[in-house]
């Protein structure tokens, strides 16, 4: 049975895709507020721009196990609150509503239309929704398109008709809009072709000039039904539309887009073309004619008729466009056109969705790299750039006319306010322990262009510093405190020395207080803001009671001295060397009262918690009491049972350090939590019942090998728990999903920490690091990678790392582009022209030239203080990166190589070439540079290249071939036709190669040395267009493919076993082949599909001493990684937990989430984490259904998903 | 099967290959088989975002500009249909 596999794996997402695909600008609260919805993938996201910060803050992101294909907004007149239409792969129209109150999205009708999957009938590749919110169309790329009339029932509740078809076979669609025709029938625009003619036609005429049509249906509100109301054929290179503000505000029509041409069009009106300009300059090809991308409309507020677009090229250029209306005697506009204008505007990296924001913001969605929020300077109405207007041309697409120029420049009208950092498209990940921390990194490429970027993304939360002082010595603790109850900010920073403490005072300048009435002869042990205006110090001597600088001194008995003390707003509880407990708790005048009973341990104390007093009540009633033997117990300090002891917890080490603290929950309300750090590092969690004392669910993370100190702080007015071991760990509760998560902080170790306050940085934190006094704050919570990006010159294709040093080599390769040497050549002949300067082409581009290629290996530091790319070798001759390795070849004493595998005058598709070369660098400077030794001609540009038994290893289309390193050139050893069709990926172990083909899969090959052979032995039973494999055993292959599959193969036991016998090679070399292939198949063990495109696959270990898991990124900027299992019982566990959450918390969209996970072949052996981890996020009385199913108690369940994260990824 | 029945198949055959474009018949030629296939792969990447991504960053275009080429594609991704008088004369041979 498929789902008996031995193999299970948890998949979990660690950083989700950053594309993307779709913005929406709308009010979804419902409130004036603007905020952006965001399709990412198979995520909703929204998105509230912060216009005062200038910032982009993510409210809410939402899986919906579906593929997200387009999202529209609508609102229902005389509503305020804007509801969006998710179309998506699941053949259902699904309209969701943004509850900020419970900050879900919540689901308001789901309709069913079709099958489901991306189909070419079915539809929901295009969705456009009325401006009025009246009706919404969703089409497919073919023939179907469905209308479904909106509106509201007598309670206010929003509706949704039966849909009315609108099919015509035989045709596809460009592009889809709503025309603004006010409160006029709703009528869809859109472009289409047909190709029913194309199919008749066997002389291919018709096939080779498509005529495309303009399209308006119009939906009759009053007979409901849809016709065709109007068609008319455009420019056939049209390929998008814009929608043009009707009724008051504009004459409606839309914008076709077209090859340099943008054309307005309408039912009632005259045709009116304005071409695009085209760049000048001294590296462009003036005879390039460009398209329209993506724009935006935007309507001014408070005039009619005032409106521009922003139309951008795919070289980035924004054009700002608007129309002229007719005027009548008055001046007023009449609704007529008269001209089409076009100009200029500004330079932006290409986007996907633009979003103009009411306050002056631009929110631009890259298609790759990094997404950025601009700020409009001005609108670009008077300033000196040329404009263009319709006038001038003709409205015929065929017609000739004069190309028109402009010169591109830096930024005018916008600029730039925040870059979001985007990992899309990520396209090689390696894992890798370079700054010697005890967590490796992740390090990878991204991006496109000349904005590639190296990435290195690291477990953390970013810290920002304010101060760093040097102190006069080392300092053993640190505390703040106010001087008063009623003091709004902290006034003393108090230090404690190995025989001295310091009193400073914080201001704007940070003094030594002489009079604070604390002793500062002897070290100190806590302190105190006890009552209205008292202070206490516990210093090993006594209590000292500050109180309007009168002081009391409670003196320690004789012969003992205080080791640990616990204080609040109202008690005191201190442990003295005896073992004994002193409890004080201080009076309604304000002195502290000793209690007369003392309790002794059994055992030394080494710490003591009491937590803060709850709101409302007198003293907090637990006081947690840590000792040597390795317990801690729990006293009551209610007055008729104190220092009773209410439970006792063992534990694996002493602990170190106690905090008892509540903390928000993912019920909805707080709980009191004891946390525990251990002497051996770890760190618990244990919730401590308010009522009985009880210590219950416990929760562990190792920390580091350091004893764990645990201090309570406060970020975001949440309190958290700040934990100190070889590095700084915060806990706390995550914004969003409300779990518990422990992080560690970027910043240097610390011995002790203590909240800080000041009317500078309300909500910081001061920390002792050696000699140094740190005060620093951590402004997000929930963002807990951390991003370093380095820029990189073209796209990157692969990652390589040195063997032993820790720099990266990238090979980076664009396509269409004019490399350096041609640019140079251009340049040089026009400057004795005397022409303008070279534009940055990190924000213009480089120039495009058809069927170049610009191509080029760094050198990347990404360890340094500077991060920084070292070298750069340019190629030349029209040879681009295909493929590297690092070899070290026996031949040459075990030296490494780079070998870099290229092609010359490559042509993507079909695929065509005219050389192949593998060049050998060597590595200078301990690899921070490189020499180029020779290349050699091979008939393929290789796709693989691995080191192979201290020679190299290429796939050379279907060849695999060894070779070893000549004086001269590379040397063939060996060679094998292996693989169908295209050799994409190798990995070896001994004597096996895993070898990937393009599009056949996997097969297993062997090298017999005996006889010097490479021999195919297993092969795949089903197509899978590989892009990415790593080994995860010897007999097992894990890997990923184009449609988003990820799986694991595995080799019969048997032929794994004869293919590695000494001699036998012959049996191999005349074995049977089955069914056109090798003699044996390979067994599928797991198979999930991850809707993102695994681009890299390794076997790594993420935390320290967790075990070994596969992580892999994907083209969208996922990181995912999948989780062994251990045991068959955990197994089981998460598989029923996943079957009650599918049916529990079945996905947004509609989707069925298992379908989805097997969209291609059935999931197998994979249980999906991140369905598992929203159980966090269901309903209570969901939570205790779920949890009664299982038998198990809903603190159980939630625990079991946070351990599987925490003891093997982030 | 009565010729009621026949009939009936017959006419329940016309409509799924008018409702679901792409549905064989006992006559379907090569190239109509190619076409339809053809026509099936370039919507599903149209449909697939990271895929269409994927080529379009390979080719180095923007993924709007992809997204409109393999949707012109589709018109006559197998080249023109064979004709009339060769599909008399070759039958079914050519497929």
């Amino acid at each position: 049975m498929a789902t008996t596999s031995n193999m299970f794996l948890y998949s979990l997402t660690i950083q989700p895709p950053t594309t993307i695909s779709q913005a929406l600008l709308g009010q979804f609260s419902g409130t004036k507020e603007q905020q952006i919805i965001t399709a990412s993938g198979s995520r909703l996201t929204l998105l509230q721009p912060d216009p005062r910060q200038g910032k982009v803050n993510t409210i809410l992101s939402q899986d919906v196990f579906g593929i997200i294909r387009a999202i529209a907004s609508f609102r229902l007149a005389g509503s305020h609150k804007d509801y969006i239409i998710l179309a998506t792969d699941s053949g259902r129209i699904a309209i969701i509503e943004y509850l900020p109150k419970t900050n879900r999205f919540n689901r308001i009708h789901l309709e069913t239309f079709g099958k489901s999957g991306v189909r070419r009938v079915v539809p929901g590749q295009y969705l456009a929704a009325d401006p009025k919110g009246r009706a919404c169309l969703i089409a497919s790329l073919e023939k179907n398109k469905l209308v479904y009339v909106l509106n509201r029932n007598a309670q206010a509740e929003l509706t949704i008709s039966s849909p009315l078809e609108a099919h015509k076979p035989g045709v596809l669609v460009l592009s889809l809009v709503a025309l603004d025709v006010g409160y006029a029938n709703p009528v869809f625009a859109a472009l289409e072709l047909d190709y029913t003619e194309a199919d008749q036609d066997p002389t291919g005429q018709a096939g080779q000039e498509p005529e495309a049509q303009l399209v308006y249906y119009e939906l009759d509100l009053g007979l409901n039904h849809v016709v065709r109301k109007w068609s008319d054929a455009v420019d056939p290179t049209s390929s998008l539309l814009f929608q043009v503000p009707g009724g008051s505000d504009g004459p409606s029509g839309v914008l076709v887009c077209g090859e340099e041409n943008i054309t307005y069009r309408h039912s009632n009106q005259e045709a009116f073309r304005v071409p695009i300009p085209r760049r000048r300059g001294p590296t462009e090809d003036p005879q390039r004619k460009r398209t329209i991308v993506s724009g935006v409309m935007h309507k001014l507020k408070g005039s009619a008729g005032a409106f521009f677009f922003l139309l951008q090229t795919e070289d980035g250029d924004l054009f700002k466009v608007t129309l002229d209306m007719v005027e009548d005697d008055n001046g007023n506009p009449t609704g007529e056109v008269k001209r089409l204008k076009i100009k200029y505007f500004d330079t932006i990296p290409i986007a996907t969705s633009l979003c103009i924001l009411k306050s002056g913001f631009l929110f631009v969605a890259s298609e790759f790299g990094n997404h950025s929020l601009y700020q409009f300077e001005k609108l670009g109405d008077d300033d000196e750039e040329l404009e263009f207007s319709s006038e001038e041309f003709p409205t015929d697409s065929r017609a000739a006319y004069n190309p028109v120029y402009f010169q591109p420049r830096p930024l005018e009208n916008l600029t730039l306010v925040e870059s979001i950092d985007s990992m899309n498209p990520q396209i090689d990940c390696k894992v890798a322990n370079l700054t010697g921390e005890d967590a490796p990194q992740i390090y990878s490429v991204c991006g496109n262009g000349a904005r590639s970027s190296f990435r290195m993304l690291k477990h953390g939360l970013e810290v920002s510093e304010i101060v760093a002082s040097e102190l006069p010595g080392t300092p053993a603790a640190v505390w703040t405190t106010k001087l008063t109850k009623y003091d709004e900010y902290d006034a003393y920073i108090v230090l404690s020395f190995t025989n001295a403490t310091l009193v400073l005072s914080i201001g704007e300048t940070v003094e030594e207080v002489s009079d604070s009435g604390f002793l500062t002869t002897v070290p100190t042990l806590a302190v105190q803001q006890l009552g209205e205006e008292g202070l206490i110090q516990v210093h090993p001597k006594g209590i000292r009671h500050i109180v309007q600088g009168r002081v009391n001194e409670w003196p320690a008995p004789q012969h003992r001295s205080i080791v640990a003390a616990a204080t609040n707003e109202n008690q005191v509880v201190i442990a003295l060397s005896s073992g004994e407990i002193v409890y004080f708790e201080m009076d309604a005048d304000g002195s502290l009262a000793e209690y007369d009973e003392k309790k002794e341990m059994s055992g030394t104390v080494t710490s003591l918690s009491l937590g803060r007093v709850p709101e409302g009540l007198r003293r907090s009633s637990f006081l947690a009491v840590g000792c040597d033997d390795c317990t801690v117990r729990i006293l009551s300090l209610d007055p008729e049972s104190t220092l009773e002891m209410k439970s006792i917890q063992a534990l694996t080490a002493a602990p170190a350090s106690l905090s008892i603290m509540s903390m928000e929950d993912s019920f909805g309300g707080t709980t009191l939590y004891l946390h525990i750090g251990l002497h051996s590092g770890v760190y618990l969690r244990t919730v401590l019942d308010e009522v009985t004392g009880e210590l219950t669910d416990t929760r562990q993370k190792f920390l580091g090998p350091k004893p764990t100190k645990l201090f309570q702080v406060s970020v975001q007015g949440r309190p958290c728990v700040l934990a100190l071991n070889s590095r700084p760990w915060l806990g706390y509760t995550d914004p969003i999903t409300k779990g518990f998560v422990m992080t560690p902080l970027s910043y240097v170790d610390l011995e002790y920490g203590w909240n800080f306050s000041s009317e500078q940085c309300l909500e910081g934190m001061v920390g002792i690091h050696a000699n140094f006094l740190r005060i620093f704050t951590i402004e997000k919570l929930g963002d807990n990678m951390i991003q370093k990006s380095i820029p990189l010159t073209y796209t990157p294709k692969r990652l390589v790392k040195h063997p032993e040093q820790p720099y990266f080599y990238t090979i980076e390769a664009d396509n269409n582009t004019l490399p350096p040497e041609l640019r140079a050549q251009l340049l040089a002949q026009s400057n004795t022209n005397g022409d303008a300067a070279i534009l940055p082409p990190e924000e213009f581009g480089y120039p495009k030239a058809r069927n170049r290629w610009a191509s080029c290996i760094s050198i990347v530091d990404p360890v340094s203080d500077e991060p920084s790319v070292l070298n750069r070798v340019d190629l030349d001759n029209n040879e681009a990166a295909v493929s590297a390795a690092v070899v070290s070849f026996a031949s040459q004493d075990g030296e490494s190589f780079l070998i870099v595998g290229t092609g010359k005058d490559m042509i993507l598709s079909p695929r065509q070439f005219s050389e192949g070369y593998i060049h050998v660098y060597r590595f200078h400077d301990d690899g921070r540079d490189l020499e180029f030794i020779h290349k050699t001609k091979i008939e393929e540009p290789p796709m693989a290249l691995i080191p192979f038994q201290g020679r190299l290893l290429a796939g050379i289309g279907k060849t695999l071939r060894i070779y070893d390193l000549g004086l001269k050139q590379l040397l063939r050893k060996a060679q094998a036709e292996i693989a169908p069709q295209l050799i994409v990926s190798l990995q070896t172990q001994g004597n096996r190669i895993v070898v990937g083909d393009v599009q056949q899969g996997i097969t297993y090959a062997v090298y017999k040395p005996e006889g010097n052979k490479l021999l195919a032995w297993a092969d795949d039973t089903i197509n899978r267009w590989t892009t990415c494999t790593a080994m995860v055993d010897y007999e097992s292959v894990a890997g990923g493919d184009k449609f988003g599959n990820v799986w694991i193969l595995r080799a019969p036991e048997r032929a794994s076993q004869e293919s590695d016998e000494p001699g036998s090679e012959i049996q191999l070399v005349h074995a049977k082949s089955y069914l056109h292939g090798a003699p044996n198949r390979t067994a599928l063990m797991a198979h999930f599909y991850t809707q993102d495109l695994p681009t890299s696959i390794t076997k790594t270990n993420l935390v320290v001493g967790g075990q070994d898991v596969l992580l892999w990124s994907g083209i969208q900027g996922t990181v995912g990684v999948l989780i062994p299992f251990v045991s068959r019982e955990d197994v089981d566990f998460f598989q029923s937990l996943e079957s009650h959450m599918r049916a529990e918390d079945p996905p947004l969209a509609g989707r069925d989430h298992l379908i989805y996970r097997g969209y291609y072949v059935p999931v197998k052996g994979v249980i999906d984490g991140d369905l598992c981890e929203r159980f966090a996020l269901l309903a209570n009385d969901k939570k205790q259904m779920i949890a009664g199913e299982l038998d198990r108690s809903v603190r159980e369940i939630e625990r079991k998903i946070s351990d599987i994260r925490t003891r093997s990824a982030f | 099967m009565g010729c009621a029945d026949k009939l009936r198949t017959q006419q329940e055959l016309e409509r799924l290959q008018a409702k679901y474009i792409g549905t064989g018949h006992p006559d379907t030629t090569s190239w109509e088989w190619k076409t339809n296939i053809n026509r099936d792969t370039y919507s599903s990447i149209v449909g697939h975002p990271p895929l269409l991504s994927y080529i379009a960053l390979a080719s180095n275009e923007p993924v709007t500009k992809v997204r409109a080429e393999m949707i012109r594609k589709m018109i006559q991704p197998a080249g023109p249909p064979p004709a009339r008088e060769e599909d008399t004369i070759m039958g079914g041979q050519q497929s």
